[in-house]
């Protein structure tokens, strides 16, 4: 008896914790990932992220974090403007990103770099826009992040921006530079995953540019996730299409399945992908030879020979010991332009979030900007960014830059 | 025998006192400090997905703990409820601007869309014997989620427009894509709320419980205990496990539905296996057939993965040891015989 008595008493102890915890975690678990290099965190502005360092898109969120730490510890050393870091995991997941945008408000986060990923994007970005927040996304290329009306682009959330291409601009850039460069091939292949946002947004506008420009498409397959461990039929019939370009705008770890199989089958097209297809060189278990000559319209090479994105890719290198790809570049220009942008607009940390949107709102339409992935980076009213993509081609084990 | 039934009738009450009074307890406190704004915005947006996930794992408690069919396919009606009812709460935008209103017409569609479905299922489904419905459901929730992810519609003043595979809607001016394929719903309105979620929980135990004390209720458990001995005395088994079924589908029609107008993005990626078996977790977790214990484990296994953020890379594997320990407690037999007389007397509607 006194043991149920016991039971029942521990039992509204427990719940009683979990309400307090409710109403208190708030404040007991703040802390910040980046703030111990913030010197006076007092004066710093808050900075916060969000994005997948758990799960299966993990690479990307965990490049993102390494390289806004990175640049966070930069721009507190330039001294011009401070910055106190935090990063939160949302596992690739809207409700999850929903949730991590709730602990970096009880933060007290001014400003912003979005999420990494599209989905999760396109949740928060309404609660930016009701809160007044303002975040430079590096990653979160769909249209539906910086739309609320996708369909005809218009209604646009105005306090999210992108520092990466939106999806639809990525085919379109792809179909101008294949008719441009009639060398590569004048045949093309498509291979897309449609169950995937980011794959369709592409695929779409580049058939549509291709119709429009004459480009010629002799094969259109589709997979998804649950086929994505074999090519064999796709590779097949875009082999009997006379596919001599084959245009992958997916994401790396299909795209190398299809590489492996093309080259067991003696198909050897020109390749060509998008930003998705940065980090196949870097993936585990994959003969990287097989990606020579792979094409891939991105806007960061890691081998650029500029003073900034080597000074990045040797910083980067020596904490992380990996090369970074263009999700962390991108990462690493959303910081810098962000402290240029709170710099140029006299930002400071007691101001609240809101007043802190308005101005970097007024500041980013009328600024440029040259970073690590473009230069003369310049944003319109809604968010989109303008910046012109790279061609960059596989050698050797190495990302070069293609000479017009 | 007469004590028997007193005592039955006894223990029905309590569990279903128990049951309300939590959730309308954990209901006012919640609010409370909500409206004096002590409660941080983590715990704020995590209160309506608490509120789905407690009622689809509900429904399906029924089904498993009541009824004794697994059900791997929650999900899936999840998202035929989410999906359904994002679509008519587009379509409703044009013409009724009350958002609560638009809510309830598109949670009930979302409910009777994915309790059409579970009868469609159930009808040759439940009247084999053996593990059909686990095989069955699983399947469904993996068509599903390859349907709406290449599913495309549109709405504009013309009507609606569907396309599969490619998006090939045209829409006039002031047209909504209600759908499009893997992205799913964008740009819906959040017209969900807390409080319509906890009504909505209150609802489905209000359910439930009518269901579980019922003749229905008790022709249910009769199947489930023995099958032969139920048929022998008149029962339809078929019949009877199909009630269970639909309204466990319906619940999770709802539960997504309320849970796809929490957010103004939905991919049909969410409603995967991993959320299905995630709340089978929640139920088995809290017990099969036991409400109350299904609305604590969701709550705090919700909850959970939030409170242990301050562990950062840790925190899943640290959550996932929580679950082993808590599984492995639960199924201790000292606190298992403790657990039981705490609740005297439920052994007669509980197994």
């Amino acid at each position: 008896m006194k043991f149920n008595q016991l039971f029942k008493g521990g039992l509204a102890v427990a719940m009683a914790a979990t309400l307090v915890a409710c109403g208190s975690n708030g404040s007991t678990t703040s802390q910040s990932t980046g703030g111990e290099t913030a010197g006076n965190s007092t004066a710093a502005i808050k900075i916060g992220g969000s994005g997948p360092t758990t799960g299966g898109a993990a690479v990307y969120g965990q490049a993102v974090k390494n390289a806004f730490e990175l640049a966070v510890e930069e721009v507190n050393a330039v001294g011009d403007v401070q910055f106190e870091a935090r990063f939160e995991d949302d596992a690739h997941d809207p409700e999850k990103a929903v949730t991590a945008y709730g602990v970096l408000k009880d933060w007290g986060m001014q400003v912003s770099i979005g999420t990494t990923t599209s989905g999760p994007g396109q949740a928060v970005s309404p609660l930016y826009k009701e809160d007044n927040i303002f975040a430079l996304t590096p990653s979160a290329s769909s249209l539906a992040v910086i739309y609320a009306d996708t369909a005809n682009a218009s209604n646009p959330y105005g306090s999210v921006f992108q520092m990466c291409f939106t999806d639809p601009n990525q085919g379109v850039a792809s179909a101008d530079y294949l008719k441009a460069h009639t060398d590569l091939g004048s045949k093309v292949g498509v291979i897309w995953k449609n169950d995937d946002n980011y794959s369709t947004g592409v695929h779409d506008k580049f058939v549509a540019e291709a119709k429009e420009v004459g480009l010629e498409v002799v094969y259109d397959g589709t997979f998804e996730s649950s086929t994505e461990n074999d090519f064999s039929v796709q590779l097949t019939q875009a082999q009997a299409a006379g596919a001599d370009i084959l245009f992958l705008p997916i994401y790396y770890q299909p795209a190398s399945l299809i590489l492996t199989q093309a080259n067991a089958m003696n198909y050897a097209p020109t390749f060509f992908g998008v930003d998705g297809l940065d980090g196949i060189l870097s993936m585990e278990n994959f003969d990287t030879s097989l990606a020579e000559g792979v094409y891939l319209l991105t806007p960061f090479s890691a081998d650029g020979t500029d003073q900034m994105t080597k000074h990045f890719v040797d910083e980067y290198q020596k904490r992380y010991g990996e090369v970074p790809n263009q999700f962390a570049a991108d990462a690493y220009d959303c910081v810098y332009a962000l402290a240029q942008a709170c710099k140029a607009a006299g930002i400071t940390a007691d101001m609240t979030p809101s007043q802190v949107a308005d101005a970097l709102k007024a500041e980013f339409t009328k600024m440029t900007f040259d970073g690590i992935t473009g230069e003369q980076v310049t944003w319109n009213a809604n968010g989109e960014v303008s910046k012109s993509p790279k061609a960059v081609v596989i050698k050797d084990g190495v990302y070069v830059g293609v000479q017009d | 025998m007469k004590e028997k039934l007193a005592q039955m009738f006894q223990s029905k009450n309590r569990s279903r006192t128990l049951s309300f009074g939590l959730v309308i307890i954990a209901y006012i406190v919640l609010e409370v400090l909500l409206l004096t704004g002590n409660l941080s915005s983590l715990f704020t947006s995590l209160l309506v997905p608490v509120c789905c996930y407690i009622v689809a794992a509900i429904g399906l408690n029924l089904n498993v703990g009541i009824s004794g069919e697994l059900n791997l396919g929650q999900g899936g009606f999840m998202s035929v409820g989410a999906f359904v009812a994002v679509c008519v709460s587009g379509v409703l935008s044009y013409s009724i601007p009350s958002p609560i209103i638009r809510l309830i017409a598109s949670i009930l569609c979302g409910a009777i869309a994915a309790g059409v479905i579970g009868a469609l299922i159930g009808i040759p489904v439940l009247k084999l014997q053996g593990d059909y419905l686990a095989i069955v459901t699983l399947a469904f929730g993996q068509i599903i989620k390859s349907i709406i992810n290449n599913l495309y519609i549109g709405y504009d003043k013309n009507g609606f427009q569907m396309s599969f595979v490619e998006n090939k809607l045209a829409l006039a001016e002031g047209g909504k894509a209600l759908l499009s394929g893997p992205m799913g719903a964008t740009g819906t309105d959040r017209i969900a709320t807390f409080t319509f979620g906890v009504i909505l929980v209150l609802l489905s135990l209000l359910i439930v419980y009518n269901l579980m004390y019922s003749r229905n209720g008790r022709a249910i458990m009769a199947a489930r205990d023995n099958r032969i001995a139920a048929e022998s005395v008149g029962i339809n088994v078929a019949n009877t496990k199909m009630l269970a079924f639909v309204t466990s589908a319906m619940l999770a029609g709802a539960a997504g539905a309320l849970y796809a107008l929490n957010y103004a993005t939905l991919a049909p990626s969410k409603f995967d296996f991993n959320l299905s078996i995630l709340i089978l977790v929640y139920v088995v977790l809290g017990g099969l057939g036991n409400m109350t214990g299904t609305i604590i484990a969701t709550t705090v296994l919700v909850l959970l993965p939030e409170l242990l953020r301050s562990l950062q890379d840790y925190r899943m594997l640290i959550y996932a040891i929580i679950l082993i320990v808590i599984m492995l407690v639960t199924n201790n037999e000292f606190l298992k015989e403790k657990f039981s007389k705490l609740r005297l007397g439920k052994k007669g509607a509980m197994k």
